[in-house]
């Protein structure tokens, strides 16, 4: 029997691999390649006045049979209005927007120069769960299949219903596992006027297309709702999810309306150690602030103009980039606004006339009881989830300046400490301790440190 | 004795909440902005009661440019600054028999929506925090009771709290979702801020009620018909345009600032220093 994942459910997000971080006057550091959210997922939102693209990621890895995915869309979807998509480009738009950990070196007190570098956060989307189609018995339950499509190596319908109890049949008697409560919500989908979007995989089209994974799909809609659909992963969910929207828009960034959308902390200074453990600290970090807020917050993790980045975790999209994706503003402008442009950090191919708005939220039936709606601002500012490594200076130049340095450097690296505990909730004694003995290592190379003799054997 | 002006603890009450906002809820406003609102709204009233040979009322302007401090949101400081003068002007210029058609912060936002696309309202960003929302009823019914204008802002949650319970068991959803919109801080910050202003709602108890519920007709229209966002304020900007209709079917006595309580004013109340010109509105968040 096929698993359903209604949309949004149970996926992986791993923490990815971003591509070679130019830009930025230094060099790249690292990835962090450790699996970071369990059960989340990931979606392309492109919106234009009341033009939608919603592109699914997907990496489910189990059976193929297995896949299903049930999305209500506000309208009956045409066969040009789906799409595959690239995998590689979401991928890209993960790592230009993920959070990042931005290192700085302090440089000699006798002849001050700094230098710095960065590693990301890089969020691959992982997978979701399909369904299965069927026939006659679908008018007898109230069900009307609107129109039926391979796109790909996916088997796609559209279905209207007249009830939630005659859809539930259906979807049962096609293989589809339903959960248990389900019911209620298609039927409130149903009553408002939502079509469903059913897909699962062709074997045969998929043994075809050679590819080795599900790519992602696209559906491309015109309406004035502006929503995501959220509730059917909650019935009966094992705990929250997360979910990560990666919102492109013309005029600026995405907020919800019906949530709080807030910035997560940043431009934060952390102790240096953090940089063997990013994932796990934005983890932290993640987790404390959905607590502070009450599980009640969508959070922003990057707001950009596409146009140009600083420090650049990725390079921007190309304007073929972003048209796989669904945007559709872009012929006719130039490609590039050349004012936007900095002209260190632009790659080649360069960014375009769009804004990136990346929103991260931990949602469960409790705290989020209604689908997300959003709108489209006019804000431009930019954003991003930035954190802030400063390495000592290890040299052993002689000046007075290098006894000022010493002292404040103690001073900064206990201010380090609080802000992580802060951030993260993680213990004040053990942070202290894990930088301590950094501050040790360091303190191998240009003496023992303050900060090692306060909180060091 | 002389009862304190509702505007002053409207005033307080606005500013409660904005340094509130700004500390603590992370409100993107700042100090700069809020000033450049405050002067500009000032400003504008000085010079329109110039132009219009009226005193100079510095509380009403206070109170719609706390209130654009609290609602608008921009990356123009002109913008702002332009919002903040049509705001004010609003008063000036939008008047039938002597009464304002419009609530200024409104009708400022509104217009300015439309114009621009540039400016915007994020009515999310009050969140559904318990405290805050006890905060604003508190705040919020002290101005309303003072300004006797409780029945406006009791019969519109009323009306709206139907509505949502309505849609909720029409659509067999369960009743946290309508819970969780009524949670919302900007729907109070409406309810007992700006829907309440009593020189633009109507001048009867019946016409008021009646005002309140086409208010939140129009809102669920707005948000569940058309599916945009801040129906609340469209619709008051809306509905705003039949008070002279509501007026005239439902006839009442018109309200006063320095006389509150019209239908029991006293004999000894103070008489009105200029009538009917004196564009002493609150407009509110």
């Amino acid at each position: 029997m096929r698993r359903l994942a209604p949309f949004l459910i149970s996926c992986l997000l791993l923490l990815g691999w971003p591509s070679a971080a130019h830009a930025f006057c230094g060099f790249y550091v690292g990835k962090a390649d450790t699996k970071l959210f369990n059960k989340a997922s990931q979606v392309v939102l492109v919106r234009d006045g009341d033009k939608t693209a919603l592109t699914m990621a997907n990496d489910f890895r189990g059976e193929m049979k297995e896949f299903a995915l049930v999305v209500p869309v506000p309208t009956v979807l045409k066969r040009e209005q789906i799409e595959i998509s690239d995998k590689a480009v979401i991928d890209h738009l993960d790592a230009y927007s993920a959070p990042r950990l931005v290192e700085y070196f302090d440089g000699d007190p006798c002849m001050r120069t700094d230098y710095d570098r960065m590693m990301t956060l890089g969020g691959a989307p992982r997978p979701q769960a399909m369904a299965a189609p069927a026939g006659a018995r679908a008018k007898a339950l109230g069900v009307t299949i609107e129109a039926q499509y391979t796109v790909g190596e996916y088997d796609i319908l559209i279905l209207s219903a007249l009830e939630s109890s005659g859809l539930e049949t259906w979807l049962r008697e096609n293989g589809y596992k339903m959960p248990q409560g389900a019911s209620a919500v298609l039927g409130s989908y149903i009553k408002q006027n939502l079509k469903f979007f059913v897909a699962r995989v062709n074997l045969k089209e998929q043994a075809k297309s050679g590819f080795t994974f599900l790519r992602p799909l696209r559906v491309s809609y015109e309406s004035p709702k502006f929503m995501l659909p959220i509730r059917l992963g909650t019935v009966n969910a094992d705990g929250p999810q997360d979910l990560v929207i990666l919102a492109l828009s013309r005029k600026g960034r995405i907020e919800t309306t019906n949530y709080m959308t807030v910035k997560l902390p940043t431009g934060q200074e952390i102790p240096t150690y953090v940089k063997g453990e990013f994932g796990p600290f934005y983890k932290a970090m993640f987790a404390e602030q959905v607590r502070k807020e009450n599980m009640r917050a969508v959070f922003v993790e990057y707001g950009w103009d596409m146009g140009w980045c600083d420090p650049c975790a990725a390079d921007p999209l190309s304007s073929d980039e972003l048209k796989k994706l669904g945007v559709s503003w872009l012929d006719g402008e130039a490609a590039v606004n050349p004012q936007a442009r900095r002209p260190q950090f632009m790659p080649g191919g360069g960014g375009t006339n769009a804004y990136v708005t990346r929103l991260h939220v931990r949602y469960d039936a409790a705290h989020f009881p209604e689908d997300l709606v959003f709108q489209e601002t006019a804000n431009r500012e930019n954003f991003q989830g930035r954190y802030v490594l400063r390495h000592p200076w290890k040299g052993d130049s002689k000046c007075e300046a290098v006894d000022a340095y010493r002292r404040s450097l103690s001073e900064r690296q206990e201010r380090e400490a609080q802000t992580l505990a802060w951030l993260t909730g993680w213990n004040i004694d053990e942070i202290r301790k894990k930088a301590g003995a950094t501050a040790q290592k360091i303190g191998d190379l240009g003496g023992r440190s303050l900060w090692a003799w306060l909180f060091l054997d | 004795m002389k009862r304190p002006d509702p505007r002053v603890f409207q005033i307080v009450s606005l500013g409660s909440l904005l340094v509130y906002g700004m500390a603590i809820r992370g409100f993107e406003v700042t100090p700069a902005r809020a000033l450049l609102l405050l002067a500009t709204a000032l400003a504008t009233q000085w010079a329109c009661a110039r132009a219009a040979g009226v005193g100079f009322e510095a509380k009403s302007a206070l109170i719609s440019g706390l209130s654009l401090c609290l609602l608008l949101r921009t990356n123009s400081a002109a913008l702002a600054a332009l919002t903040a003068v049509v705001t004010i002007a609003s008063k000036f210029v939008f008047r039938f028999r002597g009464k304002h058609v419009f609530n200024p912060t409104n009708v400022g936002i509104v217009l300015m929506m439309l114009a621009t696309g540039q400016v915007w309202v994020s009515p999310g960003q009050w969140g559904n925090v318990a405290l805050l929302a006890f905060l604003i009823v508190c705040l919020g019914s002290l101005v309303v009771n003072r300004a006797a204008r409780g029945d406006v802002t009791v019969a519109f949650l009323g009306f709206w709290s139907m509505t949502l319970v309505a849609r909720a068991l029409r659509l067999g959803d369960p009743l946290t979702i309508p819970l969780h919109q009524l949670q919302s801080g900007a729907l109070l910050l409406f309810a007992f801020f700006m829907i309440s202003d009593p020189k633009t709602t109507p001048d009867s108890r019946a016409g008021r009620i009646l005002f309140a519920a086409l208010v939140a007709w129009g809102a669920w229209y707005v948000q569940f018909k058309l599916f945009r966002p801040n129906g609340l304020l469209w619709s008051l900007a809306a509905v705003s345009l039949l008070v002279p209709l509501i007026d005239r079917l439902l006839p009442g006595s018109r309200y006063d600032w320095r006389a509150p309580r019209p239908t029991q004013r006293r004999h000894d109340a103070p008489p009105r220093s200029v009538p009917d010109l004196m564009p002493a509105s609150a407009g509110v968040a």
